[in-house]
């Protein structure tokens, strides 16, 4: 056995981008700095040296453009990559990616499909106030015809991506930013996948289940070694990796155990997607449950710039969540 | 030429270039008052003591802009866009606005802010977002105070556009003789905020002046890469805005032509666009790494072009400063604004309920339940003694 290289989430993305890239010439890579400068994370780094500037594509500074543009090639046969430099800024492209890719193959009786991977950096968590730090995957999980991921791991984040690079519809992939150099694992140089619509148990736990995604992972893993210190709680915690379609299965395999659910996101609570999950297990699994769904969540406020720690969820929230539902 | 043109309505109307009724040559070429050895090339019709007044202006505009970069360094500030170099942009055009007027800047013009009336406490109290900060905490590298109308700029690039011009359109319903101008970028001209309000601002005439600050990048696109246009200016003919180019690096150029628009939009006849040509000598931001992208050999050849060096070169030909009077000037301000960063510095924070404050008129049933669960993660990160903030 050879040691695999340590990667951190960027350099597992820019891989999974050249190696999909070098596998199949109708990749193309277009957005805001993605080309000489490499997109401001270098995600893109070095692509633009590879392949050149007509598959890496420095697009002028509108994100309704790139989105649209994306559209169009992919109605002609590319496959489009669309780099949103924040993901905060996806809004004024968001009749194209709403009303067009996702809808596109519905309202053209299935002649025409968009399948672009729109991907950029989300969440919190560095100090990016309003505009940097925002989580809205819920206009894409509410939107028929689109495909949200989000990884918490350089494994899953190459993973994911390759398979967001081989769909057959438009992929929404977001990108904890606050992940991109914290993390470090073994990442394989050779080809695999991380299949869309498969959640991954994070830890094992026999008392509550967890389900959460993104950097939220790790403050839920913190939250569980914290309980079991001081109380003997078992969490499980799952992390959902596919926001949508969301694995239900693996949600419903761990309540069979546990019998007690909470959803953790940093989107703001009302119509997060913690309320589609709670509102599939009410509807589906309600007979499993011991206690109240809880949710810990973002708050319904914009994203700010001080505090953003007790903003977002953290420790001390994911605690009070996991007493009340094990003293409940 | 010998070519006709025709109307876009039906039935066509033949018209000339003259119909056209402003200059369609002075969105082509480069409006100058001042030459790089400070030479008068041009006419302005300003006093001494407001040329003076221009020139701390931008001399306060790059102390400032230096704090802020160090303060960043340190921690102190989130982030910051660098305004060296491009100070010209935004404090000529400012000071072509009056008292009542309203302004919608980006995130990169200090030199604006101060001569709209923001001092170089609130706007160091913003950027730390201490206790006075007077956005609260909610955004970084952005300023506006509304007893001045200077409305905060949106972190999206150009969003402001329309709504400068609707202001304006609100300020001609109202019969209000308000002049709003807008300030934004290059790369922001890509967006379709830029483009829906042009058009409307042609379509409606509203009293509206755009200022395009050309600092020929965007992040690392280089504006000859942003738009396939001869110059910026050029699109604002093609909503029927008249548009004039000129050297952002001339305060007074900048000033002249800026001051002519606001005098055109208060006069009823309508809008019109300002392209300022100018250079970014620094980072697109304290997050950037322009070496990546940019030949450090470019700066260098900027820094011949300084506009504080060339407004200082025509002051002193002139005979209205000399070098003892910029010295002091200098170390005045030097001294002044030390003064306030350090009183900044030691601000308390805000207090934590900022993150849940103005979102509506009054708080909605769903935040009193999170401020109290807030208040609740405050006690546990105490009892468990937690490190979170
Ligand atoms: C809608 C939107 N997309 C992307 C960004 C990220 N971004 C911040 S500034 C900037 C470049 C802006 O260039 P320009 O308009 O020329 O203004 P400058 O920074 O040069 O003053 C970009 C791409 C943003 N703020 N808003
Ligand atoms: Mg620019």
């Amino acid at each position: 056995m050879t040691d695999l290289p340590l990667m951190n989430m960027v350099q597992a993305l820019n891989s999974a981008l050249r190696e999909e890239m070098r596998r199949n010439p109708r990749i193309v890579v277009l957005g805001e700095d993605v080309g000489r400068r490499g997109g401001v994370f270098l995600v893109t780094d070095g692509l633009i040296d590879e392949f050149g500037a007509e598959r890496v594509i420095d697009t002028p500074l509108t994100e309704l453009g790139i989105v649209g543009v994306a559209v169009g090639m992919a109605l002609y046969g590319l496959k489009p990559v669309a780099e949103i430099q924040f993901i905060d800024f996806i809004y004024e492209a968001l009749d194209q990616l709403l009303s067009e890719a996702a809808k596109i193959r519905r309202r053209t009786g299935g002649m025409y499909s968009a399948p672009i991977v729109v991907r950029g950096p989300c969440c919190g968590g560095v100090r990016g106030g309003m505009f940097h730090s925002q989580s809205p995957e819920s206009y894409f999980v509410h939107t028929p015809g689109l495909i949200t991921i989000m990884p918490s791991t350089p494994y899953d984040a190459k993973g994911l991506l390759k398979s967001a690079l081989r769909s057959e519809d438009p992929v929404v992939f977001l990108e904890p930013k606050i992940l991109y150099r914290t993390v470090r694992e073994e990442v394989p140089e050779e080809d695999y996948v991380v299949p869309i619509g498969k959640a991954r148990v994070a830890k094992e736990g026999s008392d509550v289940t967890v389900v959460t995604w993104g950097a939220m992972v790790y403050q839920a893993l913190e939250a569980a070694k914290l309980v079991k210190a001081r109380h003997g709680w078992d969490v499980e915690v799952i992390d959902l990796r596919t926001l949508f379609p969301f694995d239900k299965d693996a949600i419903l395999e761990s309540l069979e155990k546990t019998g007690r659910l909470m959803v953790v996101h940093e989107a703001p609570r009302t119509l997060g997607l913690g309320a589609e999950i709670a509102a599939y297990v009410a509807e589906n699994a309600i007979d499993m449950l011991r206690a109240p769904i809880k949710r810990v969540t973002g708050f319904d406020a914009p994203f700010p710039l001080v505090h953003e720690k007790l903003y977002m969820p953290n420790v001390a929230r994911i605690y009070m969540g996991l007493s009340k539902l094990m003293k409940y | 030429m010998g070519s006709r043109f025709y109307s876009t309505d039906w039935p066509f109307r033949e018209y000339s270039l003259d119909d056209i009724g402003f200059d369609l040559r002075r969105a082509l070429g480069l409006y100058r008052v001042i030459d790089e050895e400070g030479e008068q090339v041009g006419d302005f019709d300003v006093d001494v003591d407001r040329l003076l007044e221009m020139y701390v202006y931008m001399v306060r505009a790059r102390i400032l802009d230096d704090w802020l970069l160090r303060l960043q360094r340190v921690g102190k500030v989130a982030l910051h866009a660098p305004n060296k170099g491009q100070e010209a942009v935004g404090v000529g055009a400012a000071m072509a606005l009056d008292g009542g007027d309203w302004l919608f800047p980006s995130y990169r013009e200090l030199g604006a802010y101060l001569v709209k009336g923001m001092s170089e406490e609130e706007i160091l109290d913003r950027a730390i977002a201490n206790i006075d900060d007077i956005l609260r905490g909610s955004e970084f590298a952005v300023y506006g105070k509304r007893s001045v109308n200077l409305v905060p700029a949106p972190v999206p690039v150009g969003n402001q556009a329309p709504h400068a011009v609707g202001a304006a359109m609100a300020a001609k319903i109202l019969g209000h003789r308000t002049v709003v101008m807008a300030i934004f970028g290059d790369g922001a001209t890509s967006r379709g905020h830029f483009h829906a309000a042009l058009n409307f601002a042609g379509v409606f005439k509203a009293p509206v002046v755009f200022v395009v600050q050309n600092n020929q990048w965007a992040i690392s696109l280089p504006s000859r890469r942003q738009t396939a246009s001869v110059t910026f200016a050029v699109k604002g003919v093609a909503y029927g805005v008249p548009s004039v180019r000129v050297d952002g690096n001339d305060v007074l150029a900048v000033y002249t032509i800026a001051r002519e628009a606001v005098e055109r939009a208060r006069r009823g006849e309508g809008p019109t666009l300002v392209e300022a040509v100018t250079y970014r000598m620094g980072p697109h931001t304290t997050a950037d790494d322009p070496d990546k992208y940019r030949d450090p050999g470019e700066v260098k050849l900027f820094e011949k072009l300084d506009p504080i060096i060339r407004f200082k070169k025509f002051l002193y030909k002139k005979g209205f400063l000399d070098e003892d009077q910029d010295r002091r000037i200098w170390e005045e301000w030097s001294s002044r604004i030390e003064d306030t960063v350090k009183k900044c510095y030691n601000k308390p924070p805000l207090p934590v309920d900022v993150i849940l404050e103005n979102v509506y008129s009054k708080p909605t049933w769903n935040l009193l339940e999170q401020y109290e669960e807030l208040k609740e993660s405050l006690e546990i990160i105490r009892e468990l003694g937690l490190e979170v903030d």
